[in-house]
């Protein structure tokens, strides 16, 4: 079987600027994985690439033994760092339209998850909160059968309940064959659910170990280590 | 009892830990069946996999026996559970003497010491 994701010398320069450089990674499926790194490490790019939103400039990058595009979005559930969804519509069209477009989206999923975070599916995104709008969008992308599943800083804006609740469908969510990526910051809020940490410095992967193998090591926590690593 | 997890030191050791003194404090019962993986990983809020290595040494030591078709079941064997206790209550013994050590109390203190709070 391929591997989930596969990226080999992978390398994306925008002009002179190199954003990453010669990225070997490999994820296997049924884990929960930490994508860290400071600002402008690389990490929003790397995601963008797993998308096909960007094209790698030289390198590849293979998911389930394909290159990014119309059969790997059918697999891969992706939480952009910006919102694309129209300002005007309600949940409940919005639902509906994740529901056109994606086979494997589980509409029941969603209405579960909406009425555990008290959201109306009649509200309008215009008239909520950014934690709310957060919170709408990860339930879309949470709510598809997905092998995939690329989160860009998912729990930034979200009250700590909410965040915790959030954690918990992702563990309740799992499963052996799918994986979640989870680029964020908050690396204390996450790091019990994490399996692996992936530090991104300066567009070059520097570290993929286990959660429990660095706290083995280093005798510390990620967040901590992280803090050492990163430190200005 | 609610899950605690320290930052300095690897989930999984952490995990066992407290299951054993669930085993020990009876909230889970001896010969009764364990809660499912991903139940256990949901209540701690940890990583599934992480539970799961955890349950697999604690399956390792004879605390929990896996019978393939039910689930995972507490060891029925009192004798290990007895050990189990003997085992932790020595190691809290040797913690709190080695702290005493170090605040400066010689061995014929800490007896009296103990005598005298333990009237």
């Amino acid at each position: 079987m391929n591997p989930l994701l596969e990226c080999n010398t992978l390398s994306k320069r925008y002009g002179s600027v190199t954003a990453l450089s010669d990225i070997n990674l490999t994820l296997e499926r049924g884990r929960i994985i930490g994508l860290l790194g400071p600002n402008g490490s690389g990490k929003t790019t790397l995601i963008k690439l797993i998308n096909g939103l960007l094209v790698p400039t030289s390198g590849q990058i293979m998911i389930d033994g394909t290159k990014p595009g119309i059969e790997t979005k059918k697999i891969v559930s992706y939480l952009p760092d910006k919102t694309y969804l129209n300002n005007w519509m309600k949940v409940k069209n919005l639902l509906d339209f994740f529901g056109d477009f994606y086979d494997n989206f589980d509409k029941k999923r969603a209405y579960d998850m909406l009425e555990k975070l008290h959201i109306n599916p009649n509200d309008s995104l215009k008239t909520m909160s950014k934690g709310t709008k957060e919170k709408v969008q990860l339930i879309l992308v949470m709510s598809r059968n997905a092998d995939l599943y690329v989160l860009d800083e998912p729990i930034g804006g979200v009250d700590p309940a909410s965040r915790d609740y959030i954690l918990d469908t992702i563990i309740s969510n799992y499963n052996e064959n799918s994986t979640v990526l989870i680029s964020t910051h908050l690396i204390a809020d996450i790091e019990n659910v994490l399996d692996e940490a992936i530090f991104i410095q300066n567009g070059r992967i520097t570290l993929q170990s286990t959660v429990d193998d660095i706290r083995v090591k280093e005798g510390k926590s990620v967040d901590a280590y992280f803090r050492e690593v990163f430190k200005c | 009892m609610a899950w605690e997890l320290k930052n300095d030191r690897p989930i999984y050791i952490q995990l066992i830990e407290q299951i054993h003194y669930r085993i020990i404090s009876g909230e889970y019962e001896s010969g009764s069946k364990l809660p499912s993986v991903r139940d256990l990983a949901a209540e701690a809020s940890v990583n599934p996999n992480t539970m799961q290595k955890a349950l697999s040494e604690l399956e390792h030591s004879g605390l929990l026996v896996t019978n393939r078709t039910s689930g995972r079941f507490i060891t029925e064997d009192q004798s290990m559970i007895q050990k189990m206790k003997l085992e932790l209550a020595k190691e809290q013994l040797e913690n709190f003497l080695e702290q005493l050590k170090k605040l400066g109390f010689s061995d014929e203190e800490v007896k009296t010491f103990i005598l005298e709070s333990v009237r």
